[in-house]
């Protein structure tokens, strides 16, 4: 099988990248590009372990090919830092509020809540359970990553007033 | 919510709210999982499985897989059982061997038949599908219930049987009570092949160096006594082999063991020469990795008086654990530990059998036994209850342990340590507002739908000493499972703790750092823990059995206290006065009475390291401990009545779900979810809550839609998330958590174990909800899971019936 060139932005940079045309995203971002942070869980699009960004909608990388990611932007786990490298309210909020235990299904957990705050600021309980309901988590009983993403909400709120 | 009661000291770090010190690398996306090790040279493996749940292996061609370009090496069965040993079985069964492949005959469908190393996974599975494998199909043995007296294919001819298992004891005069009692009762209690499904598959990379003579490992681990078994697989010196702990784990809660791909890709990087990594997909771990668990069929009778005061209990446990054993038998003997659960039960009867069949090997899982025993006897008080016609409350608290007994030895032997067990069951009861939830459910019910309370109350033993082995398993006299620590002051002051097993979500550096900070009067934050390898390491026995609180927790403690120790002899000495003179607070050890006589601690830690000239005499040099630490209690074989004291330490919690039924579809719905919870002194509050919540969204998947289904043939129906069923968002309700501290006299600081958590009442709880819904249409279902297709059809029949 014959390799393609294509060219991807991942987190703001763009990347050129030769893969194989059946290569899935996910390998790629993990395999060629090294960003280990995006997981694989299923690979059959149902725990949503390995959730990206792809134009700033939340996408499983598992179902697509990379080369099916050629000219869109993609932002991974690593792309939500800020530009520091400090967390984002997000990932600080998810710390706070213990959101996790493993970790193994953090990033996807935080590309969904993150998708869910760009278009709603204030989310109702429901609106949260709903926006995570695509992605499993065998820890934590989801109830402290609710907590992560309302407080979250919260401090946006009391930042907007504040600033 | 937490509620800490008056006489707890007042502790700084412990059992306040911090910040996890590992969930920082974790949000950052900078965990190190085991596929995110890259080994320069590493080559992948992917495995081919047998289509049939038993078959006779006539002939492999491996010629055009082999052929296929970047295909390295393809192995099969013969080879691999050529030059390495049987895997271990916690059983005495000399005649049941085990390898990574089928050797001569595949006894599961899903087994793996032969492994290509390739260089990548995707050239690996191509030629994993250009192996020719030709079998003789043949029936199997799927129906547990037929292994013992009714004729079944053999699963392993040369054992001559599909018992593994089968012995009855007796502890304290069990006919004598039955014949005393006016009532009993017999029921079936049934617990579905379900399990813990992390989201993270197992993985392993292996790493011979043949210079050297290492074998580097890298694995999605938690197993106790895994570098033994690699070592013994292998015919290695256990101190060729380095596993490395510092390997983060995506969710285990018992199942992550790898034995059997770790000895596959072991044995080939030793034979090609370069690095071998294994990293299962989803259908590799659902049907051939380690992710079955219990599949067990409770019989149970109890003989109980007119008040409801149950004197006795009968157990039969007829156990399912698949195709190769290995420790799953053994989940028939930790239940032992609470075999009576939280009630005052005075004889017990416990028969356990174990049996084999062409299902996917069970292996360990969360509570190691325990949930699906307490299911079973959750059940039956329930059944007391509405036999007599006597509230579900009530009769808990007239069987259950009162405060005032502890210690309470139970029939079998285990010293149940502390707690308040009715204040517990009271506070859930409280905070679930009983009355009103009563309420609701009946105005729910008045509304034409079906709902339901349940009620249950459950043990959490912690801190195994695995002594239940021996009476499984005579050969197997192990009598503790130590922990241990090392923990070393640097000459600037800075602490360093060493920990010697992996983790896998538990928060054990939160832990140690936690403990140690607390004991030294230091700063958490600044302790860095780390995970030692396994040649470097201290022993362990790995983070199972509930114990790391309890067993590392201690060693932490002791440790540390002897670090104190020493540092306050050096301060002593220099300050010239004897060692009870010195005082510490706040990182400064002075003279009793006269403060300005002081050292501080870098000060300390500065002439341990580095003036000689003024450390006491025949003093160590440096500042560092070590513990290695045996479960708090002993650890004495049992004696001539098989009575042993297992567990040390108690954890009791208390579930109040309320559900909602359709009845035209059977679905369930958790409205809400009350439990009080009582683990001792918590270390971290967030990291017990956490595990209690998870625990209970756990148990509502066992109880409500997780089942490794098999047809009548025996193939696997739930190979994917699609059709094993784990619970979302949506499915799990918000869970009010009370946390009540009975300190526990066993361990340092009163800690006790969390980490099975809710899974260990919570299935109870739910089948009794969704039960107590039903028995308006006099329905019960006492077969986990109930799924809305179970509990549809049971009312379709009724029906009809009626």
């Amino acid at each position: 099988m014959k390799q393609v060139e294509i060219t991807l932005n991942v987190n703001g940079r763009d990347r050129k990248v030769a893969v194989l045309p059946r290569m899935t995203l996910v390998d790629c971002l993990r395999d060629i590009l090294r960003l280990t942070g995006t997981h694989v869980g299923c690979e059959h699009g149902i725990c949503g372990a390995c959730s990206v960004f792809l134009d700033g909608e939340p996408i499983r990388s598992c179902l697509m090919f990379a080369v099916q990611a050629e000219g869109h932007r993609v932002t991974t786990v690593e792309g939500l830092l800020k530009d520091d490298g400090s967390l984002s309210d997000l990932q600080d909020s998810f710390w706070e509020c213990h959101a996790l235990q493993c970790g193994y299904c953090t990033p996807g957990m935080l590309v969904a809540s993150q998708a869910l705050l760009d278009e709603i600021p204030d989310p109702t309980e429901d609106d949260i359970r709903e926006a995570i309901s695509g992605n499993l988590c065998r820890c934590t009983g989801y109830q402290q990553i609710v907590e992560a993403v309302q407080m979250t909400a919260k401090r946006r709120r009391e930042g907007a007033a504040h600033g | 919510m937490v509620d800490a009661p008056v006489n707890l000291p007042n502790y700084r770090y412990v059992s306040r709210k911090r910040r996890t010190k590992e969930d920082r690398r974790f949000v950052s996306g900078r965990g190190k999982y085991v596929a995110d090790v890259d080994v320069p040279g590493m080559k992948h493996l992917a495995v081919l499985a047998s289509p049939h749940p038993r078959a006779n292996i006539i002939r492999i061609d491996t010629s055009a897989a082999e052929a296929l370009p970047g295909v390295h090496y393809v192995l099969t069965g013969d080879e691999l059982a050529g030059a390495t040993n049987s895997l271990f079985h916690g059983l005495d069964l000399p005649n049941i061997k085990w390898y990574p492949l089928a050797v001569g005959m595949t006894r599961y469908a899903g087994e793996w038949v032969a492994a290509v190393v390739a260089d990548s996974r995707y050239i690996a599975e191509d030629a994993a599908e250009l192996i020719d494998v030709e079998y003789e199909s043949l029936p199997a043995a799927v129906d547990s219930e037929k292994m013992i007296d009714e004729d079944q294919p053999l699963v392993h001819p040369d054992h001559g049987s599909n018992v593994l298992f089968r012995k009855t004891w007796q502890w304290g005069p069990v006919d004598e009570d039955f014949a005393a009692m006016s009532n009993t009762i017999t029921y079936r209690a049934r617990w579905g092949r379900s399990s813990t499904v992390p989201i993270e598959t197992f993985g392993v990379v292996a790493k011979w160096d043949d210079i050297n003579e290492i074998l580097d490992v890298w694995a999605s681990i938690q197993m106790p006594q895994y570098q033994d078994q690699i070592a013994a697989a292998l015919h290695l010196p256990m101190n060729n082999v380095r596993v490395h702990n510092d390997v983060d784990v995506g969710g285990s809660y018992g199942v992550k063991r790898g034995i059997k791909h770790t000895v596959l890709v072991s044995y080939l990087t030793m034979k090609l020469g370069f690095p071998v990594r294994f990293i299962e997909d989803r259908l590799d771990n659902m049907s051939g990795g380690d992710a079955h668990g219990p599949d067990r069929i409770f019989d149970m009778t109890m003989a109980f008086d007119d008040d409801g005061v149950i004197k006795s209990m009968k157990v039969r446990a007829l156990d399912d654990v698949g195709a190769y054993p290995g420790r799953a038998p053994l989940q028939l003997g930790k239940p032992i530990t609470a075999l009576c659960g939280p009630y005052r039960v005075n004889s017990i009867e416990y028969e356990a059998i174990s049996v084999t069949s062409n299902k996917t090997g069970q292996v360990p899982v969360r509570g190691f036994g325990q949930s699906p025993t307490n299911f079973a006897i959750e059940t039956g008080i329930d059944r007391v209850a509405k036999f007599l016609g006597i509230d579900r409350i009530e009769i808990r608290a007239r069987n259950l342990v009162r405060k005032d007994e502890f210690p309470w030895k139970i029939p079998p032997g285990s010293r149940y340590d502390s707690g308040d067990f009715h204040l517990v069951l009271k506070k859930a009861l409280q905070a679930s507002n009983w009355d009103d939830l009563i309420a609701r459910r009946n105005a729910l019910r008045a509304a034409g739908r079906l709902a339901g309370v349940g009620v249950a109350t459950c043990l959490e033993p912690g801190g195994g000493n695995n002594i239940f082995e021996y009476l499984f398993n005579p050969k197997l006299q192990i009598t503790t499972f130590v922990e241990s620590i090392l923990i070393k002051v640097e000459p600037t002051g800075a602490i360093t703790a060493v920990m010697c097993t992996t983790t896998s979500g538990q928060g054990h550096e939160t832990l140690v750092s936690t403990i140690a900070g607390e004991e030294l009067e230091r700063d958490p934050d600044t302790i860095r823990v780390l995970h030692g390898d396994s040649l470097e390491a201290l022993p362990t026995r790995s983070p199972v059995a509930s114990r790391m609180a309890i067993i590392l927790g201690t060693a932490t403690s002791n440790a540390a206290r002897d670090i104190k120790a020493k540092m306050i002899t050096i301060a002593a000495f220099d300050l010239g006065v004897e060692k009870d003179q010195i005082e510490y607070a706040d990182g400064e050890f002075s003279v009793r009475g006269e403060p300005s006589r002081k050292l501080d601690w870098t000060e300390i830690c500065h002439i341990a390291h580095k003036q000689f000239h003024r450390m006491p005499p025949g003093h160590e040099l440096g500042l560092q401990s070590y513990a290695v630490q045996q479960v708090p209690g002993g650890g004495d074989l049992p004696d001539e009545n098989n009575e042993v004291s297992l567990y040390p330490c108690f954890s009791f919690q208390a579930h109040v779900p309320l559900v909602e039924i359709d009845p035209s579809t059977g679905k369930v719905k958790v409205h809400d979810y009350f439990i009080a919870h009582d683990c001792g002194t918590a270390i971290n509050p967030d990291i017990v809550r956490g595990m209690i919540i998870g625990g209970v969204a756990h148990g509502i998947g066992a109880a409500l839609y997780e089942k490794f289904e098999y047809d009548a043939d025996g193939q696997l129906l739930a190979g994917t998330f699609v059709d094993y069923l784990l619970p979302s968002a949506h499915e799990i309700p918000p869970v009010t958590d009370i946390e009540h501290c009975t300190p526990s006299p066993m361990t340092s600081l009163g800690q006790k174990g969390s980490g099975e958590g809710g899974y260990l009442g919570a299935p109870a709880a739910i089948a009794s909800a969704v039960n107590d819904a039903l028995a308006p249409l006099d329905i019960e279902i006492n077969e986990l899971p109930i799924r809305a297709r179970d509990i549809e059809a049971a009312i379709y029949e009724k029906t009809k019936a009626n």
